[in-house]
């Protein structure tokens, strides 16, 4: 009975979509209803199972597929860290959405794979075995192909083609990847510790290879160099819909699958014994510094925006492969900080966009004075980026340290030292451009009535995240802040 | 009533039943639509009471005969039939369905109406004499009554185009039946019998029976349309009237394979295989990797299906390298599976694209720029459906890609890694492509309405074809009832 919970999370943004896929393009109010209360009904769902992991009742589900197969939907501490940041965010995102499509067409068919994205990331979130969450990212993969092209342009298509193929050849390779561990291993259970270390030693050269896929997979979403070009070019989406790639569902869900590969198949000291990590965190480093540097030369504000992701998503996969209990704090809690930042700024560059047609970094001058409330939500989103304290960014940038000085890979510092350096060389341009260049224009629209620089539904969310980036950092060890939840997910997986 | 339903009279009737309302269908053309649709809405609660008769005989199927002596005809009661059965009952009812709304009853195409009925229940009921054949000469027989029905449904449509495509058809058809049964004739003059399960047990080995074998094969390969004697399917799935593209693409080409797969794991066993298993994978992969190319390039949303097909029963005769000692079950499970879920799916795409072509007047894909309102429900149907097609979970294509890489990987047969891989990438690609037209942002005048019967019975076998992995336990485990073939289906590799 209990364990109903789980498939009610799923269907909570399944069944609205559905609905939402079968309305009409003006039953805007209906639509809005079922969009919100989805949200809703799952952010409440996400709550009481919250309460339930934290008391150490881990909820599951199993059905047979096959023989031999089973489809295992399981809520586990780490589950929780996910599926509440997309919870959360998907709430936020769908209002924004909202206000950000007023008026365009194809409204029903948006809402409706958005919704299906969202339950794809849920199921991936609360995947117990392997098999299931290679069944949910795929779905993903589908779902958020509709969204990438939604404004059918030429240049929208050929990014949809793009993101297809990279995230298609990734698909297979994780089933082979897959396939393969389980016919060597047996079952692949998330298990804390791993399931992969009683193996036969003479297996151990294809475990290798096996974790070398693996990564390669799922490092398509979490777009680890050289595996990261379809994110920049998915730009072309509508605001939202970058929201939904770079924070909420499909670069994260890629990066909580190393995380689950790492911990929960591998395990971390049997990863530590094949000398797995080492190269991943040396990726990871690359990638960290390689998208920082394409981000400083960037006039297109999203495209800059995707280069930060491709550098920030990374410091998570870095945390992980340091394979130390601090560091790994650093990494995981990163997950969330950088959803709640990188959202802020896609929804402060989408509110540009919307209001004023910014699109480039070089017509942003002055546009502080116009738009205070998002441009202040954006500042914030942006110094957090750059590790400023006590923002959250900060909070990562120092367990990371503290982590890489603990596992003596002093190095690491250095990468992290260096890639402050580059965010706030990519950074700080723009928000000097912002509040203290002259503006030499005149806006071409006007504030609306009552001085409100943009619409409600555009302006709150960001204002939301910005606070919580804020929040997050000040008072970081709150009871049920990403913080705490970090640290007791890192006690469970170490056994400390 | 348990013995009613243990006895095994329905069987015997899913046969006679279509047969018997094609004549009557022929006999009475004013009323056809009707007998057909009636006998389509009776045939799955007979595959029900099979499945459950099965059941209900603790899961022992009752195989071999019973029926009196005079009929003499041997029936074969095993899983493998009771889901072909099932599979063809399900999509055979949505194919009814559509026709109805697909042949008008009048206007000037009536006389398309009045013969597609007859001659589609003659082929069902060719294709469920078929499943249930449990000698050579039967399965020749029957294979033969569906080769001819197919045929004239493909003349349907008239025009050149059509006549010459089902004329191809039809010699193809006749010279494949030839070559098996040459090897049929080979077989019983050597052994004086016709039965598999016998004839399983007496082969000794010599030339003459690899003889006949390769004889045999050929002509299956040549009826199921494999690279490169699929010359023939191309044309003739796209020249055909919509439903009958999906009879032909979904069940027809599946008969001639179920007869290769029934000889392959009951006859052949004791014969030396290995070489034309080989054979038979090569052919296999260059119809994928052929088959999908040739897709990619179709100006034509019905060509393109054709031509996806051509790929799919490729993947179809990997099974035959791939099924060694321990994946003998993993094997025949994942081509089994990838049967039922093709006739799903693509039965759904070649009924879209007829509705398509129906709506918009033409099926060419650059017609479908800007697709919104009614084409754009159907361009989703499409898309559905062909998720299975290009193996994307939770289809039933994916979990039997899914049993083909584990034999590939115990067997160590790893070129076929790439293949099955690359297979997947390629049918994405042409499917996008078409996904990429409807996408444009072009702006469309109105269009007709479209009947409902030609919109949602295609949605309801697109989403049963979206779904299938995840309902496939049952089926699976049914299909394994008296399978010549029996462990687990995902093997471990050993060092």
């Amino acid at each position: 009975m209990n364990d109903l919970i789980l498939p009610a999370i799923l269907l909570s943004s399944l069944l609205p979509g559905l609905i939402i896929f079968t309305l009409p393009e003006e039953s805007i109010r209906l639509r809005t209803t079922l969009n919100l209360a989805g949200a809703l009904v799952k952010l409440m769902f996400v709550a009481l199972l919250f309460l339930r992991v934290v008391k150490r009742e881990y909820s599951e589900l199993r059905l047979p597929l096959l023989a031999d197969m089973e489809l295992v939907l399981r809520a586990d501490a780490l589950s929780m860290l996910f599926l509440a940041l997309s919870a959360f965010l998907w709430l936020l995102t769908t209002i924004y959405a909202i206000g950000y499509l007023e008026g365009s067409p194809h409204r029903s068919r948006f809402f409706g794979f958005f919704s299906l994205c969202v339950s794809a990331t849920t199921g991936i979130a609360l995947s117990g075995d392997m098999i299931t969450f290679v069944i949910f990212y795929e779905m993903l993969t589908i779902s958020t192909y509709p969204l990438v092209v939604h404004r059918g342009t030429p240049a929208a298509l050929h990014a949809g083609r793009i993101y297809l193929a990279y995230t298609l050849f990734g698909g297979v390779v994780l089933l082979l990847a897959t396939v393969w561990l389980r016919a060597i291993v047996g079952p692949l259970d998330f298990t804390p510790g791993g399931v992969v270390a009683g193996t036969d030693p003479a297996l151990y050269g294809s475990l290798t290879v096996i974790f070398a896929l693996l990564i390669l997979s799922l490092g398509v979403k979490a777009a680890l160099v050289p595996l990261h070009s379809w994110l920049p070019t998915a730009m072309v989406a509508p605001a939202p819909v970058s929201a939904l790639l770079h924070a909420v569902a499909v670069v994260k869900a890629g990066a909580f699958g190393i995380v689950r590969v790492v911990h929960d198949l591998y395990g971390i000291e049997f990863s530590l014994d094949l000398q797995l990590l080492f190269p991943l965190a040396v990726l990871a480093a690359v990638t960290v510094l390689y998208g920082s540097l394409r981000a400083l030369t960037q006039n297109d504000l999203k495209r800059r925006l995707a280069f930060s992701t491709v550098s920030q998503v990374s410091y998570i996969l870095m945390g992980i492969a340091l394979a130390n209990p601090l560091a790994t704090i650093g990494g995981l809690v990163h997950l969330v900080h950088q959803g709640l930042m990188k959202i802020t700024l896609f929804f402060c560059a989408g509110n540009l966009a919307e209001t004023l047609d910014i699109h480039k970094v070089d017509e942003m001058d002055g546009v502080g004075k116009r738009m205070p409330w998002t441009m202040a939500a954006f500042t914030i989103g942006a110094l957090g980026m750059i590790g400023l304290p006590p923002l959250v960014g900060f909070i990562s940038k120092w367990y990371l340290g503290l982590g890489s000085l603990a596992a003596d890979q002093a190095w690491v510092v250095i990468i992290l030292i260096l890639s402050t350096l580059l965010n706030a060389g990519y950074f700080l341009p723009l928000l000097y451009r912002t509040w203290f260049a002259g503006t030499q224009q005149e806006w071409s629209v006007s504030a609306l009535p009552g001085g409100r620089e943009t619409t409600w539904p555009l302006l709150a969310p960001p204002l939301i995240t910005a606070a919580l980036v804020i929040i997050f950092g000040l008072l970081a060890h709150l009871f049920g802040s990403p913080l705490y939840w970090v640290e007791l997910i890192t006690a469970r997986e170490y056994g400390l | 009533m348990t013995d009613l339903l243990v006895s095994q009279h329905w069987f015997f009737w899913m046969t006679l039943i279509p047969l018997g309302a094609a004549v009557a269908a022929f006999l009475i053309p004013a009323q056809a639509r009707w007998i057909g649709l009636a006998t389509a809405l009776v045939l799955p609660f007979f595959a029900l009471a099979g499945i459950a008769a099965t059941l209900i005989t603790e899961g022992q199927p009752i195989t071999g005969g019973g029926w009196p002596t005079p009929l003499g005809i041997e029936l074969r009661r095993d899983g493998l039939a009771l889901v072909m059965l099932a599979i063809t009952a399900l999509v055979g009812l949505i194919i009814s369905c559509y026709a109805i709304g697909y042949f008008p009853a009048r206007g000037h195409h009536h006389s398309r109406t009045r013969y597609f009925w007859p001659l589609w229940l003659f082929l069902w009921g060719g294709c469920n004499a078929l499943f249930i054949s449990a000698d050579l000469f039967n399965l020749y027989v029957t294979l033969e009554l569906v080769t001819l029905a197919s045929v004239t449904l493909i003349a349907l449509e008239g025009g050149k185009a059509a006549l010459t495509a089902a004329l191809r058809y039809l010699f193809i058809g006749l010279f494949g039946s030839l070559a098996y049964l040459l090897g049929v004739a080979v077989f019983y003059g050597a052994y004086a019998t016709v039965d598999l399960t016998l004839l399983g047990e007496m082969l000794t080995g010599s030339r003459l029976d690899h003889a006949a074998m390769a004889l045999m094969i050929a002509g299956l390969v040549l009826k199921s349309a494999l690279f490169p004697l699929h010359f023939w399917l191309p044309q003739a799935h796209a020249m055909a009237p919509a439903p009958v593209s999906a009879v032909l693409s979904a069940l027809v080409i599946k008969a001639a394979y179920i007869v290769l797969l029934r000889l392959w794991f009951e006859v052949f066993p004791s014969l030396d295989t290995i070489a034309v298993g080989h054979l038979l994978g090569l052919l296999g992969t260059v119809a994928i990797v052929f088959g999908s190319l040739l897709a990619l390039r179709q100006e034509r949303l019905k060509l393109l299906i054709a031509y996806s097909t051509v790929a799919q029963i490729g993947y179809l005769f990997l099974v035959f390298p791939l099924a060694r000692n321990d994946t003998m079950a993993t094997a025949w499970v994942g081509g089994v599976l990838l049967m039922m879920s093709h006739a799903c799916g693509k039965a759904a795409m070649f009924m879209v694209a007829g509705t398509i072509h129906h709506t918009a007047g033409s099926d060419r894909i650059s017609r479908l720029a800007g697709a919104g309102g009614p084409i754009g429900v159907l361009v989703v149907v499409f898309t559905l459906a062909a998720t299975t097609i290009i193996g994307l979970p939770p289809s039933g294509g994916f979990f039997s890609k899914w049993l083909f890489i584990n034999a590939a990987l115990v067997t160590g047969q790893w070129w076929y890694l790439p293949v099955i891989l690359s297979g997947t990438l390629l049918a994405a690609a042409y499917i996008a492509r078409v996904l990429g037209w409807a996408f444009l942002d072009v702006k469309r005048s109105s269009y007709p309405v479209i009947p409902w019967v030609m919109k949602w019975p295609p949605l309801v076998l697109a989403l049963i074809a979206l779904v299938f992995g995840l309902i496939a336990y049952e089926p699976v485990q049914i299909a394994l009832l008296g399978a010549p073939v029996s462990g687990p289906l995902l093997i471990g590799v050993r060092p």
